[in-house]
């Protein structure tokens, strides 16, 4: 407005240089807008249900979204029919593998055909021993509910559905007011989170569940960042 | 006999390319499908990334560029996969993808048959270079966050693994689309949004494979390829060009869909090779026309 004094083209010639800049600050500020949001709805997707566990081999959930790019190999090449892709509305990135061991647990396969799937690594082929794996730590939560516990009667369902017997679960001895306890007791160093205690606890709601490891305890090694 | 020869282009001469456009799509659905249907594993995965007959990798480039950039490196299976399918676009036309492949594209069609039945007005006109933004925004995003950002939400991916692996809400996203298509913006998501096709369009910025207005001079100003085109900015330049100016659409939106050439009642269109000699018309035998 002030230029009043210049030609009318040079003045037609800013006012177009000055809608292109508008036009260009407003799409560039709108975009930034849908990154913002967009950088917190993957804020969010990196959280998911603690009973939804990552495949074996699975690299910590922080590049884990990074990497993984939702085609479903390890989901075609599971032989259990274990994994599965989350769908849009489920809590957790859409596209990504998990599975739930109360529905299908892990079999452990030794030769861990998931991982071997994997065209991006997000499942680490350098897991070589199904037993090194780390979906998660089983925890017995049901201290009140488990039969054994509790002493209703003498289950060992967890301890024999355990795939590394003797060493991840094992019944502990345990003497009370000259009653005699077997008390199911997980050796977190060898437990691997495949969840097959949790699918055959014989209770309507599992006293025994595989959690994500560093819910459970920060010390216990692989896990830390 | 000859006189009246123009008068009339038979059925399949005006649907030809939206009828082998249309089998593509469906056939590279069905051969995600034909595995879990019929166990015919020919190909496993979904368009992030796939397996062929066990052996071949195929990846989207997209999205290995947005996992490179979140964690500085990428496997050698998944750049492997991502040039084959880069290096196939880049010959036969980059947004190939959008209008052969992309299953998007028959949502937004179909939003646009609807839009034009109830004649609805444009709607919103998003800046041209918007999608690049987006495009810029995802592998921005993705490197300051470490995730693969877009895959958060792409409907191409989204819409086509839930169809391979289950849909759950993702026909919310379905449904969202072709109401943004038809009460929003006029070719709104394909035309101006997608930062996917936006992505396509840079690598087949060369491509050899294109539609030329061959026959111009036949054009009779209808106007039915601008009403048809997806991109109608593209055809401008090639059509309305005189003298030496190219006959090529040259342009990297220009999705190869060949719709104009099933439209153009006066033949003007035709794909052809972009390099060498300019394409003209091979037989002009049409008299029948004003200039």
């Amino acid at each position: 407005m002030s230029n009043g004094n210049k030609l009318p083209r040079s003045s037609e010639h800013s006012a177009e240089r000055r809608r292109f800049i508008a036009g260009t600050a407003q799409a560039a500020g709108s975009v930034s807008l849908v990154g913002l949001l967009l950088a917190s709805y993957g804020e969010q997707a990196r959280t998911h249900p603690v009973a939804a566990l990552r495949p074996p081999g699975a690299i910590d959930e922080q590049d884990f979204l990074g990497a993984c790019v939702r085609c479903g190999l390890c989901v075609r090449d599971c032989p259990f029919d274990t994994l599965r892709l989350a769908r849009f509305g489920e809590s957790m990135a859409t596209g990504t593998p998990y599975f739930i061991a109360r529905d299908v647990p892990c079999e452990m396969c030794t030769d861990i055909p998931c991982a071997a799937a994997c065209p991006t690594d997000a499942l680490s082929k350098s897991l070589t021993d199904i037993g090194d794996a780390d979906m998660g730590v089983a925890v017995v939560t049901g201290t009140d509910t488990c039969y054994s516990i509790t002493g209703v009667a003498h289950c060992t369902a967890c301890y024999f559905a355990c795939p590394i017997k003797n060493e991840a679960i094992t019944m502990e001895m345990k003497q009370e007011n000259g009653k005699v306890f077997f008390v199911p007791t997980v050796h977190r160093e060898h437990c691997t989170g495949c969840g097959k205690c949790e699918k055959d606890c014989i209770l309507p709601e599992a006293a025994i569940k595989v959690l994500p490891r560093d819910l459970v305890s920060h010390d216990s090694g692989a896990h830390i960042d | 006999m000859i006189e009246t020869a123009p008068a009339r282009r038979s059925l399949w001469q005006r649907q030809r390319w939206l009828t082998l456009r249309r089998s593509s799509q469906l056939a590279i659905l069905g051969l995600f499908l034909i595995g879990p249907w019929f166990d015919i594993w020919w190909a496993k995965g979904n368009l992030a990334a796939s397996l062929w007959f066990d052996t071949i990798p195929l990846t989207d480039p997209m999205i290995v560029v947005q996992s490179f950039v979140a964690l500085g490196e990428v496997t050698a299976t998944a750049l492997v996969g991502a040039v084959l399918v880069a290096g196939f676009y880049v010959m036969v036309g980059g947004r190939v993808f959008c209008s052969w492949v992309c299953p998007v594209n028959i949502i937004t069609d179909a939003a646009h048959w609807t839009r034009q039945r109830l004649r609805i007005p444009p709607g919103w006109r998003p800046h041209p270079a918007l999608r690049m933004w987006l495009l810029a925004m995802c592998v921005a995003t993705s490197a300051w966050t470490g995730t693969i950002v877009w895959e958060l939400v792409n409907p191409v991916t989204l819409v086509q693994r839930g169809i391979v692996f289950g849909l759950g809400f993702g026909w919310i996203i379905i449904a969202s689309i072709f109401l943004f298509d038809v009460v929003v913006s006029r070719r709104g998501w394909c035309g101006h949004l997608c930062p996917v096709g936006a992505f396509y369009g840079i690598l087949g910025v060369a491509s050899p494979v294109r539609i030329a207005a061959v026959a111009r001079e036949a054009c009779s100003d209808c106007g039915d390829c601008f009403e048809v085109c997806p991109e109608p900015q593209v055809i401008t330049p090639a059509l309305r060009g005189v003298d030496q100016s190219t006959r090529v659409i040259v342009a990297r939106d220009c999705t190869n869909c060949g719709r104009c050439i099933d439209v153009c009642p006066d033949e003007v269109f035709r794909f052809a090779w972009r390099y060498g000699a300019e394409p003209t018309v091979a037989t002009p035998e049409r008299t029948n026309k004003p200039s």
